[in-house]
């Protein structure tokens, strides 16, 4: 096999077809794009879900003196008080065995300045204003109501917070996003295998004397495919590279930048996530635009 | 060389066969014309020789083998034993003469060294050398045929295809050509060569196979080209 006469077909391809090579390449630059997004919105449910939600616990918080929920009375929470809120945490039938755990002020306070320990307002929130809270661990993380309702109301308890009715919203919204972008992404990617199949027809047909004779000399099949299988994994490629290029960028500035300030207590993809990400992409890349070019050929250059 | 069993070839969607029940047998190094109207099969014979297409009954034979039963992967490596010179030259238009004759080398995987000694050979045999950087265009007809012979011959086949090489060409400069298809024919090289051209044929007196709607209606050693002669 003679490189570099491939090598001097495959340029002189890719400039006779440039402006299709250019509509192929960002056509596969888009879809790709999309397609890797939608992968690391699936990883960043996968990560907060990791976190959160697989091992819910409903948060019922205690009564300081500033609190004004429905339980409190102005005062701290007794002792008396929160050994009935645990028995009747514990005695509920929905609650995990084992599953009730206390957090202290103490403790409160070592989270929250883990949290937020790069911000200025550590400094002005003391270890007293923090609650006293029980962590409460499911049975069946969908049957959250019974405890929910059994709880508020009880003396000495502020709020009950169920992350199921915060995270739920978030899930949704990213599930979609992450739906939207497949179909986008798929739409594109059939048009950038129409692209594909289309360029090597035009490529075929602006070569057809060589092609011809070629054919007549013995020239194996593979070796007439050679030039434009060449020419679509470049294309490929190039698309593939311009994508994850986009996809760290998106990363660094909408997650890293905005999303990691933001809301902190998660977290977030990062370069790992972003890398696996990346490496599918320039797979299912090269693999769409090798297939089309395999089955174009083979129709426009029988044997 | 080339075996014809009862072969009939019917083109898809046509009713009329092409070729009908043809049995033919070309030895190898023999000069074969094959003579008869526009429409009598010549063009389809020499199809299913270079395996274009396949029969629609009975089996070609070229070099032993069946070409129905060859695997399709494997008709590159069968065609490179076959060369083929056309009416119509096909040359490269932007190769020059020795490129367009290393193209025919390059595409079937020759190293270079090959390439470069066998190229100038080739031409010095066709009569072309000191002409290896022109353009086809900057050539005559004639001229334009020998590289198209040179380029058919260039690999050595076994067998030399020809489908009216002269058709283009002026009587003058058609004996200059089948003087250089006899020479290749004396190298060994079994030569089927269809054509329209009375005088050729006539002067040549090598095997006639007459075809007519697709039969043979005439095979003669050292034949002419028709009976009005």
């Amino acid at each position: 096999m003679r490189l570099n006469y491939i090598l001097s077909d495959l340029g002189i391809g890719l400039r006779r077809n440039l402006s299709m090579t250019i509509a192929v390449v960002v056509t596969i630059w888009v879809s790709l794009s999309l397609f890797g997004s939608a992968l690391l919105a699936r990883e960043q449910v996968d990560l907060m879900k990791g976190n959160w939600y697989d091992k819910i616990q409903i948060s019922i918080f205690l009564c300081t003196k500033d609190s004004g929920g429905r339980g409190c009375t102005g005062t701290e929470v007794t002792t008396e008080q929160k050994n009935r809120i645990k028995q009747v945490i514990e005695s509920n039938p929905d609650t995990a065995p084992e599953g009730v755990f206390g957090e202290t002020k103490k403790e409160a306070f070592e989270q929250f300045k883990k949290l937020y320990k790069d911000s200025p307002i550590v400094s002005t929130v003391t270890e007293d204003q923090m609650q006293e809270s029980f962590r409460v661990k499911l049975k069946d993380p969908q049957r959250y109501q019974n405890l929910v309702s059994a709880v508020s109301g009880l003396p000495g308890v502020d709020t009950v917070q169920d992350l199921r009715q915060y995270l739920d919203p978030l899930f949704n919204a990213l599930n979609k996003l992450r739906w939207g972008a497949l179909l986008a992404a798929g739409l594109l990617l059939v048009a950038a295998l129409m692209q594909i199949s289309n360029t090597i027809r035009l490529a075929a047909y602006a070569r057809r004397r060589e092609i011809g004779i070629m054919r007549l000399v013995g020239a194996s099949n593979f070796y007439i495919q050679l030039p434009f299988l060449l020419e679509a994994i470049l294309a490929a490629l190039i698309g593939a590279v311009l994508a994850c290029g986009t996809l760290w960028l998106g990363v660094y500035f909408l997650v890293k930048k905005q999303a990691e300030e933001t809301f902190r207590v998660w977290q977030w993809v990062g370069a790992s996530e972003t890398f696996r990400a990346t490496l599918i992409m320039v797979v299912v890349g090269l693999v769409l635009a090798i297939i089309p070019t395999f089955l174009t050929t083979r129709k426009y250059l029988k044997v | 060389m080339i075996r014809f069993e009862n072969v009939s070839k019917t083109y898809e969607g046509q009713s009329k066969a092409a070729l009908l029940n043809v049995d033919v047998e070309i030895e190898k190094g023999e000069f074969v014309f094959l003579v008869g109207t526009s429409g009598s099969g010549k063009s389809t014979f020499l199809r299913l020789v270079l395996r274009e297409h396949r029969t629609t009954k009975g089996h070609v034979m070229v070099a032993g083998k069946d070409l129905n039963r060859l695997a399709s992967w494997r008709i590159p490596q069968m065609r490179r034993q076959i060369g083929t010179v056309f009416q119509d030259f096909r040359l490269l238009p932007n190769k020059t003469v020795s490129e367009n004759v290393a193209f025919a080398l390059q595409v079937i995987g020759k190293p270079r060294s090959h390439i470069r000694k066998t190229v100038p050979e080739v031409l010095e045999l066709v009569g072309l050398d000191g002409k290896e950087d022109r353009l086809p265009d900057e050539l005559s007809g004639g001229e334009q045929q020998r590289v198209a012979i040179a380029r058919a011959f260039v690999n050595r086949p076994m067998i030399l295809i020809a489908d009216e090489p002269t058709g283009n060409l002026d009587p003058g400069t058609s004996v200059g050509i089948m003087k250089l298809l006899d020479r290749i024919n004396r190298t060994g090289t079994t030569v089927v060569m269809a054509t329209h051209d009375v005088s050729i044929v006539d002067q040549m007196r090598k095997r006639v196979i007459e075809l007519e709607n697709g039969h043979v209606v005439r095979d003669e050693s050292r034949g002419v080209y028709g009976y009005q002669h």
